[in-house]
């Protein structure tokens, strides 16, 4: 029975079989992403333009979305939100998973005391928790893109460092790794041409999941008013500022949040519907 | 025998030890990189370059910093919190009251999650692959991949607004009755219930399921014992250490809940406390809360960690 189910929904497609959940929220992502390069070209109105005589408007003709606390387009501030949160969360998990992973290999290939000071020391900011870490960094640097998106970074190589490392110490125990050490080859090489074609399957779900992470952080910080500053705005800012219409359950507090939902949720489904071959560690 | 199992939790603290200074020491960087000049910023803009002078002295902000941590840490041993910069009281006075909140806060909501998660994570274990299973599953998922704030929106937007059962705001000077208390309560404890639990359920069903996929558990399917016997007789001692571990962490995900939640509710707690801190950049007060926070997140992953290490029969 489980066989049956699983072929019915299953579609193959270049080799590889494909769950029908995992393209439709491959398609979401696609979508998110489309809207968060060409939003400029495709909002409505601009996000400044105050076109509701009304605040809290519900949805009509012309603004779909409804309008937020001051009358402003809901949809174009959604669609220029998009913007923001998939751009800065997009290069702080390219920060942090890159950082990470180079540093897990390079411990994981040298080892001895660079391996356990690095361990040692990044577990320990591991033991942070996020929001705090968050809550005290932006505190103390600011909240302009650049430093949201260090810190964010930040706050998050440790854990691509461990999963990284982790994996690599498994591969260093390979036989083509002492044929490769013995033919003299030099730590780059090691790590460029060794390990990473072989861990590079599960680092990048880690990735994914890692974005969701941030994703999720960034709009909280925005949320506490901690993140991105107006006249700037991102999801998490967008609920903050139309906390206000929570009482009439107007559009302009629902929609940001739904949009974080269908973005986070997305990644999630298409991670846990990849072909087991890609998805699996020690595939 | 046992000397191996104590020597792995020694080893265990003693890590927590180091974390812990590690982690006082970042917090401390952390908040001395603030921009401004705390003096200048104390005595206002009609200040006298003199008596900043005078006052960056007199709090030793000349110092090397490390020497300003160890000052901040042997004042901690002592029970010392500083003084805070926004209302000149002392730190420990500023959150006596407002812990003892947050710790109700945390408090009710484990009673009530942590019952909650184990049987939903245990049955949905047992029934695999049923409709039962499936909806929990996806909705634990659900909860886990959105913000905090949003499960908040949702519960004020379903109780408050459309049911009208409860406050949206919650007020604990007002507490007169034990209705009035629920009252109070109910939509913090709702949303961080939601939070935690979904983690909670996540882990408690992936450690039952482990189990059951065990040799010794086919043994008992195949010897004719009934399903409900072979999970709670068979499966289920041996997932208990795993279950317990997994209950400390989740416990953990309530640090980042209260934080919003606090917010969000407007809730007298060490959180927004900490939050309002960040606002007007009260440096003592922002290092004493992440402190606080630091030392309760360590806790519960140590904890965590030695009964996964207390509960492997092979250590034993």
């Amino acid at each position: 029975m489980t066989i049956a189910r699983a072929a019915s929904s299953r579609r193959s497609f270049l080799g590889h079989s494909y769950s029908l959940v995992g393209v439709v929220a491959a398609l979401v992502i696609l979508a998110w992403t489309l809207i968060a390069i060409f939003a400029p070209y495709i909002i409505p109105h601009s996000i400044g333009d105050i076109v509701d005589d009304d605040y809290f408007g519900p949805m009509r003709q012309g603004l779909w979305l409804g309008s937020d606390y001051l009358g402003r387009d809901m949809l174009s501030r959604v669609l220029m939100g998009a913007r923001y949160t998939v751009g800065i969360s997009l290069a702080a998990v390219s920060i942090a998973c890159f950082s990470g992973v180079m540093l897990g290999m390079i411990a994981a290939v040298t080892g001895g005391w660079l391996d356990t000071c690095l361990s040692r020391f990044l577990d320990a900011m591991n033991s942070i928790p996020s929001k705090l870490f968050g809550l005290v960094v932006v505190a103390a640097v600011g909240s302009s893109i650049p430093a949201l998106i260090l810190t964010l970074a930040v706050i998050y190589i440790p854990g691509a460092y461990r999963f990284a490392r982790a994996l690599a110490v498994n591969i260093n125990t390979m036989d083509f790794m002492t044929v490769a050490r013995v033919r003299g080859e030099s730590i780059a090489y090691l790590i460029g041409s060794e390990i990473l074609p072989n861990i590079i399957r599960p680092v990048l779900a880690d990735f994914g999941l890692r974005f969701v992470f941030i994703v999720l952080l960034l709009s909280g910080l925005s949320f506490l008013g901690l993140g991105l500053q107006p006249p700037l705005a991102d999801w998490g800012a967008l609920v903050r500022e139309n906390i206000g219409a929570l009482p009439f359950a107007a559009p302009a507090v629902i929609v940001p949040s739904l949009a974080i939902a269908s973005l986070t949720i997305s990644v999630n489904l298409l991670i846990d519907n990849l072909p087991q071959k890609i998805r699996d560690r020690d595939a | 025998m046992t000397s191996g199992v104590l020597n792995l939790v020694l080893k265990r603290l003693a890590i927590a030890v180091v974390t812990l200074l590690i982690v006082l020491f970042a917090v401390f960087f952390a908040t001395s990189m603030l921009p401004g000049d705390t003096a200048s910023i104390l005595l206002g803009q009609a200040a006298t370059p003199e008596a900043v002078a005078g006052l960056r002295d007199a709090m030793h902000l000349n110092d090397p910093a490390i020497l300003r941590f160890l000052r901040w840490l042997l004042g901690l041993l002592h029970g010392d919190l500083g003084t805070s910069y926004a209302n000149e009281m002392p730190v420990a006075a500023l959150i006596g009251g407002r812990f003892v909140n947050t710790m109700k806060l945390a408090g009710i909501t484990t009673l009530l999650s942590v019952p909650l998660a184990l049987t939903l994570g245990i049955t949905a274990a047992m029934l695999r692959g049923s409709l039962y299973d499936r909806t929990v599953t996806i909705v634990s998922i659900g909860v886990i991949s959105v913000p905090e704030f949003m499960v908040a929106t949702l519960a004020v937007l379903l109780f408050a607004v459309y049911l009208k059962w409860l406050p949206a705001l919650s007020s604990v000077n007002e507490a007169h009755s034990l209705t009035d208390l629920v009252r109070i309560y109910a939509m913090p404890v709702i949303t961080l219930t939601f939070v935690i639990s979904a983690q909670m359920i996540r882990m408690t069903r992936a450690a039952v399921i482990e189990t059951l996929s065990t040799p010794y558990v086919e043994m008992a399917l195949l010897k004719g014992a009934s399903r409900s016997r072979m999970v709670l007789r068979h499966a289920l001692p041996n997932a208990l250490g795993p279950i317990v571990n997994a209950v400390a962490l989740s416990l953990s995900y309530l640090v980042g809940g209260v934080i919003i939640v606090e917010t969000i509710f407007n809730y007298p707690g060490i959180a927004k406390l900490m939050v309002d801190a960040v606002a007007t950049r009260d440096l003592p007060l922002i290092q004493s809360c992440a402190m606080i926070f630091c030392l309760g997140y360590l806790f519960l992953i140590t904890v965590a960690d030695i009964i996964a290490i207390m509960s492997n029969p092979r250590l034993r």
